[in-house]
């Protein structure tokens, strides 16, 4: 016996090694949802022995990488200055038209009661890690628990989501990504307000479930947060239909093209305080949009006399030319909701709700 | 043929010191973690799967082999999210059978060490899909074009990596 032992003890050690494994296994997938803390003192051996070495390149890769484009390579800054200011002056004209529609509709949501939830609170993370593995699609922040970063929170980019927290650790965290197949966010089309669950496949795509196949969805069509998971603000871009097709059941097969780069993630927003709040109705008194914008553009022809009945009380103050303006102007504000509505109102652009504690070093 | 029989005498059997038996593994494990975010290829190599594969040759014990295997997918998987043993139970067979073929077959060679990671990547490759579809019930797909373009891409850098963790090498 103790011969037979000795010469099949290799072979001996290799089954009970891959016995314990298949057992660990096991009982992981068995209890999944404690599967987390049972396994957590190894993956955060593992995480603090790797991440130092992460954080230290891409903290050295940073600070080259500022000192050459900051202080070295500044060929073209004059152009971009330009056209920055430029863009700056058309980007304002825009805020003035959409600030327009953004309080007609808090106005709207206000005498519904409704409530939504804003982004009361970000912080800005470095992504310096990723899984290595083509079957787990998630990637390493620079913060953690520490920070406030906390399991659950969702993470975005200014073009749009990105993941949520999967496990939070003292100063890194673990996030998972939306082309990963265990994740799943509930969303809806911007324009025709399907609702729907956006997953990832095995090879790394994006794909829209649940929409039935007598719906109308096309290519290019926005996709956004619809907020019923309770992990992801509503109202937050997802990405764009890619190809629309049947698919089994009763279902259609519907790719996405997610908004952020996820195979290019440098730099993160994590939400780590959402906010319920009514929206405010104190703006009446303030000066409208169409106001704004009658004295910026051009001036227009002179309206019809059938026009000329409608009263003008809100700018007594304006110049002739100003006041004939006025009517024309507001009434296409008034119409312009009709056009295009306001889909998403309650889209809080990060930059401007959150307020980002750190920037990422 | 790069692959030749040798005795058991004739196989020598090398051992590592300590520091390079937990720095090389770590490394591989920092530089497979970190890379890919750069470079978006290189998911597609393994460099621990590669690690393990040179150790277990290396030191042609086949205990050795199993346990180095072992730990290291252990440490692959506890990166991911997915339940830790499935990158162990493939990395440990892959530890055990190439050092069992070490202490039989001369491969210190380039064109055997090329045919050697081509094999035990397809090892690796069809048990960790076992191991994820049938106790894990992950929805993989298997790709042939994904699987033999990773398989020669990890024996080429094989050839040109073992050569240069030769220099680690002492003979026991």
């Amino acid at each position: 016996m103790e011969n037979l032992m000795s010469r099949y003890r290799n072979v001996t050690i290799l089954v009970a090694i891959l016995f314990v494994q298949v057992l660990g296994l096991a009982v992981q997938v068995k209890r999944r949802a404690g599967a987390d803390e049972s396994t957590r003192v190894i993956r955060l051996w593992t995480v603090s022995a790797v991440t130092p070495f992460e954080k230290a390149i891409v903290w050295c890769q940073n600070g080259l990488g500022s000192l050459w484009s900051n202080y070295i390579y500044l060929r073209g800054v004059r152009q971009e200055n330009r056209d920055l200011k430029f863009e700056i002056e058309q980007l304002r004209l825009e805020q003035v038209r959409l600030s327009d529609d953004a309080q007609q509709a808090r106005r709207l949501q206000a005498l519904l009661g409704f409530k939504e939830q804003y982004i009361a609170k970000t912080v800005a993370a470095q992504v310096i890690g990723s899984s290595g593995s083509e079957q787990s699609r998630s990637v390493y922040i620079d913060k953690g628990s520490s920070a406030g970063v906390e399991k659950d929170m969702a993470v975005i980019t200014a073009d749009g989501l990105v993941g949520r927290v999967l496990r939070a650790y003292g100063s890194s965290s673990q996030v998972l990504l939306i082309n990963d197949q265990s994740s799943g966010v509930g969303v809806i089309m911007d324009k025709s307000r399907l609702q729907g669950v956006i997953k990832g496949t095995a090879a790394g795509e994006v794909i829209l479930e649940k929409v039935m196949t007598d719906e109308q969805v096309a290519p290019g069509d926005l996709i956004v947060t619809s907020g019923g998971d309770q992990i992801f603000p509503k109202g937050i871009t997802v990405g764009t239909v890619m190809k629309v097709s049947p698919g089994a059941d009763l279902f259609l097969n519907i790719r996405v093209k997610p908004s952020a780069n996820l195979s290019r993630l440098e730099e993160v927003l994590v939400i780590t305080r959402k906010e319920d709040r009514a929206p405010s109705v104190a703006d009446t008194n303030s000066v409208r949009a169409v106001d704004i914008l009658t004295q910026r553009l051009p001036s227009v022809p002179d309206k019809p006399a059938a026009d000329s009945n409608q009263p003008v009380t809100e700018t007594p103050a304006k110049p002739a030319a100003a006041q004939k303006q006025v009517p024309a102007a507001r009434k296409a504000a008034q119409e312009t909701p009709k056009l295009a509505p306001t889909s998403t109102p309650s889209q809080p652009a990060p930059s401007e709700t959150g307020t980002s504690e750190d920037k990422p070093h | 043929m790069p692959i030749t029989y040798t005795s058991q005498d004739q196989v020598e059997v090398y051992r590592f010191s300590a520091p390079v038996a937990i720095a090389i593994p770590l490394v591989a494990l920092f530089l497979q973690a970190f890379l890919p975010l750069r470079l978006h290829f290189f998911s597609l190599f393994d460099l621990p799967l590669l690690v393990v594969i040179f150790f277990a040759v290396a030191r042609r014990s086949p205990v050795a082999g199993l346990l180095t295997g072992s730990l290291i997918g252990l440490l692959q998987d506890s990166l991911t999210h997915q339940p830790i043993g499935m990158y162990g139970i493939a990395k440990t067979v892959v530890g055990f059978g190439a050092s069992s073929l070490g202490a039989k077959l001369d491969v210190d060679n380039v064109g055997a060490r090329f045919l050697v990671t081509l094999f035990f990547y397809a090892v690796h490759e069809v048990v960790y899909f076992t191991v994820a579809r049938g106790l894990v019930k992950l929805s993989l797909q298997w790709s042939w074009g994904h699987e033999i373009g990773g398989a020669l891409l990890n024996a080429a850098t094989a050839a040109v990596l073992f050569t240069l963790l030769d220099r680690f090498k002492q003979r026991a």
